[in-house]
């Protein structure tokens, strides 16, 4: 194992470690305010891919340019989804059912992507796709230090939003206790409502990264929900640094194991650390201990 | 008293399981005995991956198998019987796989079965067909595993997986010495269609002094190929031998490749540039120029079976002969054969058409001949390797095959 390889193993961690935070911090968004586990996430990334390849190849718009459109479509069919489904969900076990539910609207989106555009696998190119540049004698390939980038504005204008402004105020409180939240006026239907779109919308940027860096299908999904799940449970349900952190932490661990023992080995190991801190820290890294009420 | 009640109740319940067993194996057995109704249809019974990490090459199996079918009824179908496929989808899952033949079987009573995609499918699905006396008969699961579970009642009408690379082994190693390259990297998905066919490669590689830089084996749920392929791209290998299934793989090491300023004067990869356009579709034409697959069937084929499903599947899909998925004639090739074991044995009993087909006769597909051994391998098909040369995809080798074109070595830079 050379030098090099380990090097690239630990940039391409953080570069894609944090295009999967973008992907699971709607996850565990929608669960912190909601309590629903949101199946469904998988699919929305390549919904926002699928966009994306769209709006690139019909109108030519650069894809990160096409952001400014597709953002805000997946926040409107997060809305949608989340007034249709979401909000018939109630009572003790709508956790449990809100896996069934969102797994039934990843099932129905999946095949009208695939009635839509058939199996076939595709991807967005655009001139910095397969490009890269040489910095300190290592190459650093343009999109993903574009998604990197990305990723930190766009974190960051959520950290903004969910810090700085009363709305964020609202949805912390609703984060912390939603009853409590609710007796003191705040609306806690209306902040699940935006918080399921903003949840869903963040999506389209992860989307569009991910249609960039891989070929796609509708099936793409399976395996990315698997990985933002586990993503979410090792950082703490419903803690936005949480998913940060193991999304970063997550990805560098498998490519630095892949590159000094074997790839085989990658997941193995990411799960035997999962366990590890599940003993130990049952709720996560960022995890609240104390379970909310509803 | 309440035992003895019990011991009643066990013994009712053991007559009646046993009643019930009794009437489904009977009627399994008059299902698949042949006797069909002059007029009735013959059911064919699949299970496809119509979704999941297979769904690509599931659909394309099902434009094959429907192809057949419709073509075999335009004249006559089969001894006379419209055939109609029942084709029920396991997104990809070898547990579904089982519980769909299981249903088609003894639920839906079908006449006959086809093999679902791919290797890690076929084992399951064939054990199932088994149990009821079923022949598998199918054309995506050539992977040594499948032959080694050594059930009497697989088919596998394609080239057995272990040798697909030998052509290409065979004529990089008998490159002159200056234009031979000097070292190769060996790097595969860990499924039993990929794996069991570097190593073959490896070997005559390594014989003719072709120096092995890494062999790694990445697991087949792997939604992140970067750090992988810069692991490749870091040793510098003249030569890459690629164990994929899939074009999103094939892409994600082009692609890495390519951000890396890294590019092997051969690349092979066992699946993915066989997917026509497809593949070009997500790679960019001008980017496969050079990339090498191993096959045993492409749309160019001189074969005069293959002209004709070319031709009727252009006419029913559209697109050039290039555009079509090598997987539509694996697919066919199923139907071609069972449908001269149909024939020959004069009617749909399962159990000899078994026989007809462990008998050593030589049969006919659009991928070229088909006769199997005792292992239900395909014995007679010759292994070709494929290229893309801009948009056309062509055959290479072997070398001394007069359909063969000259290999577009070394493999051009990249073009995005």
């Amino acid at each position: 194992m050379s030098g090099s390889a380990l090097t690239y193993a630990i940039i391409d961690g953080v570069l894609t470690g944090s295009v999967y935070a973008l992907m699971a911090t709607g996850l565990t968004l929608i669960f912190g305010v909601m309590d629903i586990i949101n199946i469904a996430q998988g699919i929305f990334v390549v919904l926002g891919a699928y966009l994306s390849y769209e709006i690139q190849l019909h109108w030519g718009i650069d894809p990160f340019v096409g952001l400014l459109i597709t953002i805000p479509t997946l926040f409107v069919v997060g809305i949608v989804v989340e007034r249709a489904f979401m909000s018939r969900l109630k009572g003790p076990e709508k956790t449990a059912m809100s896996i069934l539910v969102t797994y039934a609207v990843s099932l129905l989106i999946e095949g009208s992507l695939n009635m839509i555009f058939s199996v076939n696998d595709v991807q967005i190119n655009a001139w910095y796709v397969n490009r890269s540049f040489k910095l300190f004698g290592v190459y650093f390939a343009y999109i993903y230090v574009f998604g990197f980038i990305l990723a930190v504005v766009l974190l960051t204008a959520l950290w903004a939003l969910l810090y700085r402004t009363r709305f964020g105020a609202s949805v912390r409180a609703s984060l912390a206790d939603q009853t409590a939240a609710a007796l003191i006026g705040i609306n806690v239907r209306r902040v699940a409502t935006i918080c399921f779109g903003i949840g869903t919308a963040v999506t389209a940027a992860g989307g569009m990264v991910f249609g960039a860096t891989n070929a796609f299908n509708a099936s793409s999904s399976y395996d990315l929900i698997s990985r933002l799940l586990t993503i979410i449970v090792l950082g703490g349900m419903g803690s936005l640094g949480g998913a940060l952190v193991a999304s970063i932490g997550m990805v560098m661990l498998e490519d630095v194991v892949g590159v000094v023992w074997s790839p085989v080995w990658s997941t193995m190991t990411f799960f035997i650390v999962l366990v590890i801190v599940l003993s130990l820290r049952p709720q996560g890294l960022f995890g609240k201990q104390l379970a909310r009420t509803a | 008293m309440k035992r003895k009640s019990t011991v009643r109740v066990l013994a009712a319940t053991t007559v009646a399981a046993a009643s019930l067993i009794t009437m489904a194996a009977a009627s399994t057995a008059s299902a698949s005995s042949g006797g069909l109704a002059k007029g009735a249809p013959v059911n064919i019974g699949i299970s496809l991956s119509l979704s999941g990490d297979f769904s690509a090459d599931g659909q394309a199996f099902e434009r094959g198998y429907q192809l057949w079918a419709k073509e075999q009824n335009a004249s006559g179908g089969l001894l006379g019987h419209k055939i109609n496929l029942i084709i029920k989808s396991d997104a990809s899952s070898p547990t579904q796989v089982v519980t769909n033949y299981q249903d088609l079987i003894s639920q839906s009573h079908v006449q006959l079965v086809f093999g679902p995609f791919s290797s890690l499918l076929t084992v399951p699905a064939a054990q199932t067909a088994e149990r009821f006396g079923y022949a598998m008969v199918e054309g995506a699961g050539g992977a040594p595993s499948v032959f080694q579970a050594h059930l009497s009642n697989v088919f596998d009408v394609s080239l057995p997986v272990a040798n697909d690379l030998m052509p290409f082994a065979t004529w990089i190693s008998s490159l002159p010495k200056g234009q031979r390259p000097t070292s190769a990297y060996y790097v595969t998905s860990n499924d039993p269609f990929t794996e069991p066919q570097l190593p073959v490669a490896q070997k005559i590689m390594s014989k003719a002094g072709i120096k092995s830089l890494g062999f790694t084996v990445f697991p087949a749920e792997v939604t992140d190929y970067t750090s992988i392929a810069d692991k490749v791209a870091a040793a510098k290998a003249q030569v890459v031998v690629l164990g994929s299934v899939d074009v999103p793989t094939v892409s994600a090491f082009m692609q890495a490749f390519e951000q890396a300023h890294y590019n092997p004067k051969a690349f092979i990869a066992t699946g993915g540039p066989d997917q026509g356009a497809a593949f070009l579709k997500a790679v960019g034409a001008k980017n496969a120029s050079g990339m090498m697959v191993p096959n045993a069937w492409y749309g160019g084929s001189a074969n005069k079976l293959s002209k004709a499903m070319v031709a009727a599947y252009i006419k029913q899909y559209g697109g050039t002969p290039a555009d079509i998925n090598s997987d539509v004639a694996e697919a066919y090739s199923v139907g071609e054969v069972m449908t001269q074991a149909v024939q020959a044995t004069g009617g749909f009993d399962n159990a000899k058409i078994i026989a007809y087909l462990h008998s050593g006769k030589v049969m006919s597909s659009v991928q070229g001949p088909v006769k199997f051994n005792k292992l239900g391998e395909n014995i007679d098909p010759t292994a070709f390797t494929f290229q893309w040369q801009g948009t056309q995809f062509v055959q290479v080798n072997p070398v001394n095959d007069p359909n063969s074109v000259k290999v577009l070595f070394p493999k051009p830079a990249w073009k995005s």
